[in-house]
């Protein structure tokens, strides 16, 4: 099968000093990946990496397609409403996904369409990150803790949507912390270690 | 296959420990040239040179402010190639040796506008013209304070250096084009306009072998002094790491 | 797919600014500001304002280009849709150029629409006036374009505003120059084609090059 995203020694520094050793991973359709490893050892930077927000310090990430990016910011503009900020993303990322109103329902916002998105809370600024993904649909995701702030049910939330967009021929990778994806797909796993062993 | 041999080299070049021992060993030899062209230059300067007919003594400023003048562009020039070299590779020694030259290159500009001014009080009877050289210095000053300035904001030293090392690129393509302005502005106000040099050309022969030595002694004490800066802040920055502490343990 | 991004881009930017009201308008007030301290300051005669009128309304559009530029791109790298940029389709350059225009028309059109206003209460002479908004029209999108890169240099720095006035004082000497020089030439009954035309050269420089060192700029600021 084709990957979507190949890493070759890629590695990543800041202030001159590596982040974490470098990653070797290749990512294919139905295939997802968890990122592990102790708070500071570089989730964050790695997946931001992979999406091609930061260019690798040394070797190089190949994306064979459009990634969608969910960071630990919302990316959201608090003054717009739901239904708003995700017809921007829908023109932005140009994607023929779910209509706006579908998407906020499918993520437990039905009827939120209007609010402005600061009013929103934590949770509920993240199920509105994952409505993004519906409505500008993208074959790989990249999730940086999709589980962050979430409750029971959104969390189950999260797992579906994984289901579907991996069953849909879909490639995901993702970072967590306490909670693991609870879905039936095997997880490929990649710790990541601080640079140069001891140094 | 040559190339990836100069890029190898340039990388082994770029390693804290073989630039800093570089910079140790070329450091005092260019500071001895500095010092051996400079007192020839301005031996000859202050007396071997014959008084000038119009201005008298006053000209032999000029020693100094002409090589000051031609250095602050020149390290802008040496800085701009360091730039490109440092965003393109990614060398970090170098991203610190175009930092390195900001602030003398600044301090030329400036000890060529003081210089300036010193001259003009007797020649033109006012410490300040709006002419065009004297503008352009001015701006380039700015320029220089800019890039300090931009450099120093950063927590990060090496994303600073980095930032920085672009707006060196922006000025490259900006500082001919403001030269150019500033010309075009000198001539339309032309009331205002007082000419530095009424004719190179004019020059006397033997004003021009101190000019020579003091042109030299001034590249080298730029390339000394720059080699210098950029040892200090590389040991600064690398204070913490093994080859620095070695170093240290070595000197004590 | 560039264009659908840049257009999306705008067209969010212009709900934001009808969104937040009036900020947009305080470079125009600020314009309005200087005009009138200035005759406070020298005197009322009407020679000596009408000499110095085209320099005076343009230093005074340049400060207020200056105002509005510390926001231009860190509400975006503080609520995470800067990043954004480097992941869609469209390179992060056609984005600034998006951005910028949205931000110039939202705040330079309207000091352009009132300058010759400005330009009536320091008496600048009525021939001229034609000339000082083409000159404007020309000029403001290049102080928008340096502006944008002077912000994007500072963004990753936290004492911004302060250092980003004296990034770009040396960038925008030349559109000074010209600009002022074609309302000058104008209000004394010369032609202003050339200046004029070398504002049109710069702002194709300007749109040529500028943009591309603002998103590697941002790039660098994002890490």
């Amino acid at each position: 099968m084709s990957p979507m995203l190949e890493t070759r020694q890629a590695s990543f520094a800041r202030s001159g000093e590596s982040v974490f050793a470098p990653v070797d991973l290749t990512l294919a359709a139905g295939e997802a990946l968890i990122v592990l490893g102790p708070n500071g050892c570089g989730k964050t930077t790695l997946l931001r990496m992979l999406a091609g927000i930061l260019r690798p310090w040394e070797g190089e990430v190949v994306r064979h397609c459009q990634p969608a990016f969910l960071g630990h910011l919302p990316a959201f503009k608090g003054d717009l409403s739901c239904r708003e900020n995700l017809a921007f993303q829908r023109r932005f990322h140009g994607g023929e996904g779910l209509d706006e109103n579908r998407a906020l329902a499918r993520v437990g916002l039905a009827g939120l369409g209007l609010r402005p998105a600061r009013t929103l809370s934590a949770g509920q600024k993240r199920r509105l990150g994952l409505a993004g993904l519906l409505v500008a649909p993208r074959s790989l995701w990249l999730l940086d803790e999709p589980y962050a702030s979430l409750d029971d049910a959104g969390c189950e939330l999260v797992d579906q949507l994984l289901t579907e967009h991996l069953a849909g021929g879909g490639a995901v990778a993702l970072s967590a912390h306490q909670r693991k994806p609870m879905i039936e797909i095997d997880l490929a796993r990649l710790e990541l270690t601080p640079p140069g062993g001891a140094a | 296959m040559i190339w990836k041999t100069i890029k190898v080299n340039f990388h082994r070049l770029g390693s804290p420990p073989t630039f800093y021992r570089l910079a140790q060993v070329l450091s005092p030899w260019l500071w001895g040239g500095f010092v051996l062209c400079a007192a020839i230059g301005l031996y000859q300067a202050l007396y071997v040179v014959p008084p000038d007919y119009q201005q008298s003594d006053s000209f032999r400023i000029l020693y100094i402010h002409v090589p000051s003048a031609w250095q602050a562009m020149a390290g802008y020039v040496v800085m701009a190639i360091l730039a490109v070299i440092a965003l393109v590779w990614r060398i970090r020694t170098v991203e610190i040796m175009a930092m390195a030259g900001a602030p003398i290159g600044a301090a030329f500009t400036f000890i060529c506008l003081a210089t300036g001014s010193l001259w003009g009080r007797p020649m033109w009877g006012t410490w300040w013209a709006w002419d065009a050289r004297l503008t352009s210095m001015l701006v380039l000053l700015f320029i220089y304070l800019g890039i300090m300035g931009l450099y120093a904001a950063f927590e990060d030293r090496r994303k600073g250096a980095r930032v920085a090392c672009i707006l060196i690129l922006v000025g490259v393509v900006n500082i001919p084009i403001i030269h150019f302005s500033v010309e075009w502005w000198t001539t339309l106000h032309q009331g205002a306009t007082i000419r530095l040099f009424s004719g190179e050309s004019t020059m006397h022969e033997s004003m021009m072998p101190p000019l020579v030595w003091m042109t030299i002694a001034v590249k080298l004490m730029f390339g000394a002094a720059l080699l210098d800066r950029a040892r200090n802040d590389l040991l600064d920055q690398d204070r913490r790491k093994g080859w620095v502490q070695a170093r240290l343990g070595e000197a004590a | 797919m560039i264009v659908r991004s840049m257009s999306a881009l705008i067209a969010r930017d212009l709900r934001l600014a009808v969104r937040h009201g009036g900020e947009s308008l305080m470079p125009l007030i600020f314009l309005f500001s200087v005009i009138i301290l200035i005759p406070l300051g020298v005197g009322p005669g009407p020679n000596l304002l009408a000499a110095i009128a085209p320099g005076m309304i343009w230093v005074a559009a340049l400060l207020a280009s200056l105002l509005a530029l510390e926001n231009l791109f860190r509400p975006d790298l503080e609520d995470g849709t800067l990043e954004q940029w480097w992941i869609g389709f469209c390179p992060a350059g056609a984005l600034v150029v998006a951005r910028l225009f949205s931000h110039w028309l939202i705040t330079a059109v309207p000091v352009i629409v009132f300058a010759p206003l400005a330009a009536q209460m320091l008496y600048l002479p009525a021939e001229a006036l034609g000339v000082l908004v083409l000159s404007l029209l020309l000029g403001t999108p290049i102080l928008s374009l340096v502006g944008g890169l002077a912000a994007a240099l500072t963004l990753g720095t936290n004492r911004g505003s302060i250092l980003l006035s004296i990034l770009v004082f040396p960038l925008v000497v030349p559109v000074l120059i010209f600009a002022t020089g074609a309302v000058s030439a104008a209000a004394d009954d010369l032609s202003a084609r050339a200046h004029l035309g070398m504002l049109g050269a710069l702002l194709i420089l300007a749109i040529t090059l500028v943009p591309l060192a603002t998103s590697a700029a941002l790039r660098l600021n994002i890490e």
